[in-house]
């Protein structure tokens, strides 16, 4: 029998496998199509301080291998994410949850995860730093090492569950990021999340997307995933959760040659909505394929 | 929802550009008309949303206009060829509303989701009033299904070319009271429809989808009854909850 647990700060998974945010809604949804307590965890949909509609539509552009999306961080809320949503995914999934949070301003940033903290079931919160800071001419918090610095260190004031920081590759050196976020006490790392991008519709000759641009992700940027975890995973002590492009359990043992202690799994799941189970059942005969006994042992084992 | 491996039992040109497929599978997620499939492509990474025109035990009609390099791979898939497909999505079109004398107005690629309503319509005792709107004769499809139903049916083309000329709004005073009415189509279409209907009705909308089955907020749009994704708690809307 071979073992898939792994160990993230101080949270048994039974497996590395994790819905990535904003691809699962609060998972209750999943429900319907199967028990989704086989999975690792789940992050949950990027949750803000008030609601939000998010950006008009189109907001999907297709991709060779992938999609842009330009969702908007659509959510009702922290407080009704708390009364509604969490109490809804409670019903089916039973193990601890990771909360993700946006922001778009220090302080409310730590207003969310603080109220978010407090809730029992979650055991891990992700911090997206990709959000645009309304304070700082809307660059993201995520390009920049002093103010993802700032925004670790007031989360980390205000919470008592480890703390990931959500990682943009929009940047031109991720390694100077995950430092910053390492020194102002982030327990770990999340990396990647979507790449600018864009697509233009020939007929229209206008951009696909309302927005213009958006979030690229899926299979065709795995190799920038793997890439970027496996400089971090260099350049820092911290755990590393490894995403982007991830759909098979190739994929999933790959990104944690390259680092990761858990991976997410996002845009596979619009496609396949059976993509983790599938991934999580065969993992343990891709294990064996490549003498893997226990993934908790290969982790950074390319460096 | 049902997720399964449909096999093409035929595929044909019934009109210009448009195309009708046959697929073999279970059917048993499908609960209302209107709902639709979502289809993967072999070289595509989304799938293809489809309005499920309609359906027994064990088979699928669809009916697809070639507008993109998806519909036209799917219009050379030939017999047999087995496709990944998404079956029984979106909430339909709810029939207990109807009254005797309904109205359904499709116009163009919109006219297929009309025809399992009208079917489940006129089992239910009512007497339907088919408005098909299309361009031009070249474009006309399904004419003569929905006539065989027994129907009043009627066709429109914007250049007059068949039926009564311009927009399906030019075919009311044809067909007189009607109870309520159910519609799909493009959207200058529909707020026509709006705006010159005098019952509640039921719009069928498109969105670009990322998902299809409600994971994704991909497909949002804004109504008075809240945020609705057009996926999951659409494609249909009532006339009342649209906001334009
Ligand atoms: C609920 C629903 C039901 C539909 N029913 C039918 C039907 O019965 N018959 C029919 O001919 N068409 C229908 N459509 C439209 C159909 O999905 C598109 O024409 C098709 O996806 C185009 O694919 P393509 O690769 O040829 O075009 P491309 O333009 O190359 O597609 C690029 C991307 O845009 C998406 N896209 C393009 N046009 C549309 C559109 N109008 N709506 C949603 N996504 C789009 C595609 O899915 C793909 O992801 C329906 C759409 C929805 C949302
Ligand atoms: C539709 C969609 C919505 C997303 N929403 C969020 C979000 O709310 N918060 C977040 O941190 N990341 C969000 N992401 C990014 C994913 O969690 C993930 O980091 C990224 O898509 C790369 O993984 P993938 O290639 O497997 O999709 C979203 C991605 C997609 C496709
Ligand atoms: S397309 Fe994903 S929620 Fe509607």
């Amino acid at each position: 029998m071979v073992n898939t647990k792994v160990n993230l700060s101080g949270l048994t998974l039974d497996n590395p496998v994790i819905p990535a945010s904003g691809t699962f809604g609060f998972g209750y949804e999943f429900a319907d199509i199967y028990d989704i307590n086989i999975l690792g965890s789940i992050s949950c949909k990027g949750t803000t301080k008030g609601p939000r509609f998010g950006n008009p539509t189109p907001r999907i552009a297709e991709c060779t291998n992938g999609l842009i999306n330009s969702v908007g961080l659509q959510n009702p809320g922290v407080e009704k994410v708390i009364s509604e949503e969490l109490p809804k995914l409670a019903k089916f999934y039973h193990k601890p949850v990771i909360a993700n949070v946006s922001g778009f301003s220090i302080d409310e940033y730590a207003y969310t995860c603080s109220k978010i903290d407090a809730n029992e079931q979650v055991g891990l919160i992700e911090v997206n730093i990709s959000c645009p800071n309304v304070h700082n001419g809307g660059m993201s918090f995520g390009t920049n090492p002093n103010s993802a610095f700032e925004v670790t260190k007031a989360v980390k004031n205000v919470t008592t569950k480890p703390v990931y920081i959500k990682l943009s590759p929009n940047v031109t050196d991720i390694t100077e990021i995950a430092k910053a976020c390492e020194a102002a006490g982030a327990d770990g790392i999340s990396l990647i999340n979507t790449l600018m991008g864009m697509r233009i519709d020939l007929k229209t000759k206008k951009p696909v997307i309302a927005n213009k641009m958006g979030g690229f992700s899926g299979p065709a940027i795995f190799p920038v995933a793997v890439r970027m975890v496996y400089q971090v995973y260099e350049a820092v002590k911290i755990p590393i959760i490894g995403m982007g492009g991830v759909s098979t359990a190739q994929d999933v043992i790959e990104i944690m040659l390259a680092g990761a202690t858990a991976v997410q799994v996002g845009a596979a799941n619009l496609v396949d909505p059976y993509a983790c189970k599938n991934i999580i059942e065969a993992l343990p005969s891709v294990m064996e394929k490549y003498n893997i006994n226990s993934l908790s042992e290969i982790i950074g084992g390319s460096h | 929802m049902n997720q399964g491996i449909y096999s093409v039992l035929s595929n044909e040109k019934i009109a210009k550009d448009v195309f009708k497929m046959t697929l073999s599978g279970d059917t048993s997620s499908i609960t209302a008309p209107g709902q639709f499939v979502n289809i993967k492509l072999d070289g595509f990474y989304l799938r293809r949303p489809i309005s499920i025109c309609d359906f027994d035990n064990h088979s699928i009609t669809l009916i697809y206009k070639v507008v993109g390099q998806g519909t036209e791979l799917m219009s050379k898939l030939s017999v047999e060829t087995e496709l990944d497909t998404l079956v029984g999505l979106g909430n339909g079109f709810d029939i207990s509303k109807s009254g005797d004398r309904p109205l359904l107005i499709g116009g163009g690629v919109g006219v297929p989701p009309m025809f399992k309503l009208c079917k489940d319509l006129i089992k239910r005792g009512a007497k339907p009033a088919v408005i098909l709107g299309f361009n031009t004769k070249d474009e006309v499809f399904y004419e003569d299904e929905f006539k065989a139903l027994g129907t009043d049916t009627f066709v429109t083309t914007v250049d007059g070319s068949h039926g009564t000329k311009g927009f399906v709004t030019d075919a009311f005073p044809l067909v007189g009271k009607y109870s309520y009415f159910y519609t799909c189509g493009p959207l200058p279409m529909f707020k026509a429809v709006y705006n010159n209907t005098d019952t509640e009705g039921q719009f069928s909308f498109e969105e670009r989808m990322g998902c299809g089955f409600g994971a994704c907020m991909g497909c949002t749009c804004k109504t008075k009854y809240g945020n609705k994704r057009i996926c999951k708690d659409g494609p249909v809307l009532v006339k009342e909850e649209i906001i334009w």
